[in-house]
């Protein structure tokens, strides 16, 4: 059967709901938030509509670059992280019988209940001194005596890691799950290992799924404010917490509004220039 | 203003909700029984819940005027909604509680109808610091509630309580310290300059300002935790995690009440005195019942029951206060106390932010 081309507007009518929805939930607020940032801040608490550049400028510098720079790292970071994680334990999760993938998909499901703020404050407890995982470790004689490990970097990277490890593996699922188990079969056939046939078979051929999940896992984390704060110092804090501070508490909002576009162009040529990466290398 | 929030979500939260509701469902009946009528803002959660409670039935009892509370969001969005209502001639409250910042900032589009002062009986009984002019005298707003940030230990990790805000520069205390993120909250420019430059008012100048933010870089190694949700430094404080910071007196004294082993201190500097005021919309016709308001809650027995009851500390003089001085020593101190600069958060908020930012993220 042959898909005929849509010939008149009745054949579009399909993606008006779409359409509309993208810019309710999208094109406006976006829109709103660059009218914002280029709004001329009153230091006594009000913006006044205008087309300055200030704020721009104000965040081109050494020290905001840095920031948005570790952001950008620790997203990065997290997402390999997540899938370097997600990836082999799904595929193994493929290999276990129905009933209990079910299981495991459940208590996934079940951790993406918990919100930030409860990831945050649980771990902040695990990697306390006083009440923390490093106490069963003095208990079991691993350790002399109780550490506190946070305000630390890998608690930061724990956190976020834990909170999107859920999502990588329910997006890697359909895609391991659909994998032709032939393939498999094939390379065992011609005398390679298990793991072997793991790396040069199965992962090359979910590449396009992989460089997927990447990019979301990376745009998830990009957004992530709380827990930086509740598990690092400062030095580990994100652009989002700066944007939070200028928001909330300083109440300058075109600031704020001009950090976002910023991350957001950043963000969208990072994922623009991987995808364009991996279609070179796809047409070779 | 960021605390009230977290006392509400964590200390009385879940009570404090269904009390609230009581009291709105209660609401309608008492505005229908009057002709007057002022719709009055306050911090949402605890706040809202104890002028609930405590304060605004009375009020309509004694003056025949009908109260409706507002709950107001927390930090700087209650001001610009009120000024945006304003604008279109609304006002979403006619009395606000609002913070000494906010009133400053919405002194620059006149957002607060000047208040007579010959209403309030009890005018010249009130502390000066808790009057709100404008530039050119008239008065913008009026005390409301004020409350201290003092420097609070573990009493298991500190046996001797802290005499001065020294302590906090003090190299034994290397990694232990909880303090405010931000400079409009934490104060503690100007916890430096009273403790080292021999007040606040030498930030007058950029050069005094840069000094205090030197001495005060020197406080980074020790502190571990820079708060903006205070439930995270009050559990941390309470464990012992981090046993020593700012916080607020109050709440350290229903902790060490409840039988935490936790210490408010004022120290030899002082503490921090914040407050917030009662303004008065210009959008709002209800001048008359608002003045009533003000006078009324600005009676000695209403400061003592407030502070009683809501533990805040009030903002009259001590003399014409029926507080025992226990009562007064639960909610205050006769050291002098160290005022905030509010005005050099509003002048210069932006400069002092970025450097505020780069010191400790840097």
């Amino acid at each position: 059967m042959r898909r005929e081309a849509p010939k008149s507007v009745a054949d579009y009518t399909p993606l008006f709901f779409p359409a509309l929805m993208l810019i309710v939930f999208f094109v406006v607020p976006f829109s709103t938030m660059i009218a914002v940032s280029f709004f001329k801040r009153n230091p006594s608490g009000f913006y006044t509509p205008d087309f300055v550049f200030d704020n721009y400028a104000r965040f081109l510098s050494v020290f905001f670059g840095g920031v948005l720079g570790f952001s950008l790292m620790l997203a990065v970071l997290v997402a390999v992280c997540c899938v370097a994680i997600a990836f082999p334990f799904t595929y193994l999760l493929t290999r276990r019988p129905r009933h209990v993938q079910t299981l495991w998909l459940v208590g996934l499901l079940s951790v993406l209940s918990l919100s930030e703020v409860i990831i945050g404050f649980a771990w902040s407890t695990l990697f306390s001194r006083t009440a923390g995982i490093t106490n069963l470790f003095v208990a079991i004689g691993l350790m002399d005596k109780p550490v506190a490990l946070l305000p630390t970097f890998g608690a930061v990277l724990t956190g976020m890691v834990y909170q999107a490890l859920p999502y990588t593996i329910l997006v890697l699922y359909p895609a391991l799950v659909r994998l032709d188990p032939t393939l498999l079969e094939a390379a065992r056939t011609l005398g390679a290992s298990p793991v072997r046939a793991f790396f040069n078979v199965v992962a090359p051929a979910l590449r396009n799924t992989i460089v997927a999940t990447l990019i979301m896992v990376f745009v998830f984390a990009l957004g992530s404010y709380l827990l930086p704060q509740i598990l690092g110092r400062p030095q580990h804090w994100t652009l989002s917490v700066l944007i939070t501070d200028q928001a909330i508490y300083q109440s300058n909002m075109p600031f704020g509004a001009a950090m976002a576009v910023f991350l957001v162009l950043i963000s969208l040529a990072l994922v623009g220039m991987t995808l364009l990466v991996g279609r070179k290398e796809n047409a070779l | 203003m960021n605390r009230l929030i977290g006392k509400s979500l964590t200390r009385r939260g879940v009570l404090g909700a269904g009390l609230a509701t009581a009291g709105m469902l209660a609401m309608p009946s008492i505005l229908r029984a009057q002709d007057k009528s002022l719709k009055v803002g306050v911090y949402g959660g605890y706040f809202k819940k104890s002028f609930d409670e405590h304060v605004f039935p009375d009020f309509t009892k004694a003056t025949g005027i009908a109260v409706e509370s507002v709950a107001e969001p927390t930090g700087e969005a209650w001001l610009v909604q009120l000024e945006q209502a304003a604008k279109a001639g609304q006002a979403p409250a006619d009395l606000s509680m609002m913070s000494q910042g906010s009133t400053i900032k919405g002194q620059s589009t006149e957002l607060w109808t000047p208040l007579d002062t010959s209403k309030f009986k009890h005018y010249n009984d009130l502390l000066p610091r808790f009057v709100n002019k404008y530039p050119d005298g008239r008065v913008a707003g009026i005390g409301a509630v004020a409350w201290w940030i003092t420097l609070v230990t573990n009493t298991d990790a500190y046996k001797e309580a802290p005499t001065s805000w020294e302590a906090l520069w003090d190299k034994a205390n290397e990694d232990k310290l909880g303090l405010l993120a931000l400079a409009s909250n934490s104060f503690l420019l100007e916890v430096t300059a009273k403790t080292f430059m021999g007040g606040t008012n030498a930030l007058d100048t950029e050069d005094g300002l840069n000094k205090a933010f030197e001495k005060l870089a020197e406080v980074k190694p020790n502190v571990r935790l820079w708060y903006r949700d205070e439930a995270q430094f009050e559990q941390a404080l309470k464990s012992g995690e981090i046993p020593m910071g700012q916080y607020y007196h109050d709440v350290t004294g229903l902790a060490a009440a409840d039988g935490f082993h936790v210490r408010s201190t004022f120290p030899k500097e002082g503490g921090i005195q914040d407050s917030g005021n009662w303004v008065l919309s210009r959008a709002s016709t209800k001048v008359d019942e608002a003045h009533a308001f003000i006078d009324y809650m600005s009676q000695p027995s209403m400061q003592g029951l407030m502070s009683r009851k809501v533990g805040t500390t009030p903002t009259l003089k001590k003399e014409v206060l029926d507080l025992k001085p226990e009562e007064f020593a639960a909610v205050s101190s006769d050291i002098e106390p160290i005022i905030p600069r509010y005005d050099l958060y509003t002048s210069k908020a932006d400069w002092i932010n970025q450097k505020w930012t780069e010191l400790i993220v840097g």
